[in-house]
């Protein structure tokens, strides 16, 4: 028999149609649905007569846009339209949503594993980039374009040409005070932001094997930006426990049976891949972004580049604007940047053991009185869990503002912006200019590093505050 | 979606790589619940200032280029968001053609959805039309059937591009229409998987 990677079973599990000179027909298992990517999908579905074909593997929340405090209180009008599109459509479509009451409702990368939604071998898509995040159970799960959605929501399948396949293997053992966060922000800065163009990632070593579940989730989330439009780790004993119990996962005998048929994706033993790329966590420290995309990183013990560190004039040209746009001199040493926001959330950290992390540095220290610091749970069920630990406390008690689940700040489309020339330590997936409000500076941090700037004000390695255990 | 197959047209360039969905189309601009009108908007961070006035050293308010209908730009063209948002805003602007070394995987997918043709050159044919370019009124002939871009003055290139796409874009297909034209494979596969008929 053919050694196969998760990625070629799954695709294999799931092709309705090939044909020669056709990228393949495949089936979609779940398609999860936002406010935002989705009204024009529903329109076109209406004006060409069609319905939903797969209501019962369709789910809807509202993410995007919902307010994180005042919660009723939308203050753009077309936000409002926005969020009242969807529950018209979700009525008339018969697709169940978690709106903004819902205990269930939260960043859809969020809720989805926790309901039990995702689960290994299912193709999952949703108009959203960072659909890659449920990846992290041994899912093929990608982001799509509304056309797509569209498609989706009238065939349940989608054409799609066989990716190649890249493996990044992480190799080594994480180091102290070194999060999930930090080795895909270094993978990123070491490889490029389009080093997994036209390829599905796998993530395999040792140092994602010891990782749990909300952790893979931070690394898949991230697949895209370095250019995968999936990136997925083979399930293991870890995803099975993940799932055992959750709502909408199999439960009893079926479960234990479906634990068998997850267990056996998993890439075999000598499988090969149409590339390799590998990192060692001996190379990997807290991770911070000066630029403005993700790859412009590195190492909290580093400094500003200079445009002339690179050898080819895009990349210069690149840099320079960058500075120039986050007000950054070159030699600047990393940890005398300032910070003015401060931004703990997004569906790449904002899941209870990111909260954790983040409260543990937050305990008993003050942030400093020129940052605004917030913190934005996935989900009101993460927001729950934590307050029944006393997180929120913790948070308060130290200065930060506890919020209702949302997107929030990773994208500023609420009124959760970071006004322009303010400089944003967020915990979120993307630096690029404008992305946290018009003119704002966003620099990419772990939780625990997030939280770390705030109470000391500028950028700081996490590791040198006392008190700290990873 | 309109077909595409020869096209001729003025050239805008912008020499930068990795040109993200946010700055084609920034994020208060994805409210909308229609397709239409969201040409004004595009690369609009980049077009006006704070206050809305225009910036004069952006090359899209440059009289002379305002009105191109090819645009040529670094590579890994479209990274970051899967927004729909950023072709359907090209497209209404007025951009019919995309040149440049290389494109993120789900903007590519939702410009051919589009109507809009994603030409991939090598590096160096980029450089060479960035260049060619910055001249105002420069000129691009596009086929499609023969997969060429060619200009005025004896620059002529292929450019290579799936099969399924091509016939997609010549012929200005609904992708809806036609998978369901597969429909009874849909069903098998359902029957198979799911035990069960959904149609
Ligand atoms: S949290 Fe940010 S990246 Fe994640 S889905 Fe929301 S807007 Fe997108």
């Amino acid at each position: 028999m053919t050694k196969k990677t998760v990625i070629e079973k799954i695709w294999e599990n799931h092709v309705v149609s090939r044909e020669e000179g056709k990228p393949d027909l495949l089936y979609i298992d779940l398609h999860l649905v936002h406010e935002v990517t989705s009204p024009q999908a529903f329109e076109g579905l209406r004006m060409n007569g069609r319905r939903v074909r797969r209501p019962d593997l369709t789910y809807a929340t509202m993410d995007h846009n919902v307010p994180t405090i005042n919660r009723h209180i939308v203050n753009d009008p077309i936000s409002k339209t926005q969020m009242e599109t969807l529950k018209q459509n979700c009525r008339e479509f018969g697709i169940e949503l978690a709106d903004i009451d819902h205990p269930d409702q939260g960043i859809v990368h969020v809720i989805g594993p926790q309901l039990g939604l995702t689960q290994p071998g299912k193709t999952i898509v949703c108009g959203d980039s960072h659909t890659s995040t449920h990846g992290a159970f041994g899912a093929l799960a990608f982001g799509i374009g509304t056309s797509e959605v569209e498609h989706v929501l009238a065939t349940q399948t989608i054409w799609q040409k066989k990716p190649k396949t890249l493996q990044i293997k992480v190799n080594g053992k994480l180091g102290f005070g070194v999060q999930a966060k930090d080795i895909i922000l270094a993978i990123i800065a070491k490889f490029g932001v389009n080093a997994g163009t036209g390829y599905v990632m796998e993530f395999t070593g040792e140092a994602i094997r010891s990782l749990s579940m909300e952790e893979r989730m931070t690394i898949c989330n991230m697949s895209i930006e370095a250019g995968a439009r999936a990136g997925l780790v083979s399930p293991d004993v870890t995803t099975v426990e993940y799932l055992r119990g959750r709502r909408y996962a199999p439960q009893g005998e079926e479960f234990e049976k479906a634990a068998k048929t997850w267990l056996a994706l998993a890439s075999d033993e000598g499988a090969e891949y149409d590339k390799t790329l590998e990192i060692d966590t001996a190379e990997i420290e807290p991770q911070m972004t000066w630029g403005t995309n993700p790859s412009m990183g590195s190492g909290i013990s580093g400094v500003v580049p200079s445009p002339d560190n690179f050898e080819r004039e895009a990349d210069k040209e690149s840099v320079r604007h960058a500075l120039e746009y986050m007000g950054l001199e070159s030699g600047t040493k990393l940890t005398e940047i300032p910070v003015d926001y401060v931004f703990i959330g997004s569906c790449t950290n904002s899941r209870l053991s990111d909260l954790r992390a983040a409260a543990e540095v937050a305990k008993g220290r003050k942030v400093q009185d020129h940052v605004t610091a917030i913190v934005v749970p996935g989900s009101q069920t993460v927001k729950q869990q934590a307050e029944a630990e006393g997180l929120d406390q913790i948070f308060i008690n130290a200065g930060f503002e506890w919020r209702e689940s949302g997107c929030s700040m990773c994208l500023a489309m609420n009124d959760d912006i970071v006004p322009p020339g303010k400089r944003c330590a967020s915990t979120s997936n993307r630096n690029f200019e404008g992305r946290q409000g018009s003119g704002a500076r966003t620099h990419l941090v772990s939780p625990s590093m997030a939280a770390a700037a705030a109470v000391m004000g500028r950028f700081t390695d996490v590791r040198e505050l006392a008190g700290v255990n990873q | 979606m309109e077909p595409i197959n020869q096209f001729t047209g003025t050239v805008c360039p912008i020499n930068r790589a990795n040109i993200d969905t946010d700055q084609i189309i920034p994020k208060q601009f994805l409210k909308r619940i229609e397709r239409q009108g969201f040409g004004q908007f595009v690369f609009y961070n980049w077009r006006f200032d704070d206050d809305g006035n225009k910036r004069e050293d952006f090359i899209l308010n440059d009289p002379q280029f305002a009105d191109s209908e090819i645009l040529v730009a670094g590579e890994n063209f479209g990274c970051g968001s899967s927004r729909e948002h950023a072709p359907w805003a090209l497209l209404d602007y007025g951009f019919r053609v995309i040149i440049a070394p290389s494109y993120a995987d789900i903007f590519y997918n939702n410009s051919v959805k589009n109507g809009i043709l994603a030409v991939k050159l090598t590096d160096e044919e980029v450089e060479t039309l960035l260049q060619k370019s910055s001249t105002p009124g420069f000129k691009l002939h596009i086929n499609l059937e023969e997969q060429s871009v060619s200009d005025d003055s004896g620059f002529k290139a292929h450019f290579d591009i799936d099969p399924y796409w091509k016939k997609m874009l010549l012929n200005g297909w609904d992708e809806i229409s036609v998978t369901l034209t597969a429909e009874d494979r849909i069903r098998q596969f359902e029957e198979r998987v799911y035990g069960k008929q959904y149609s």
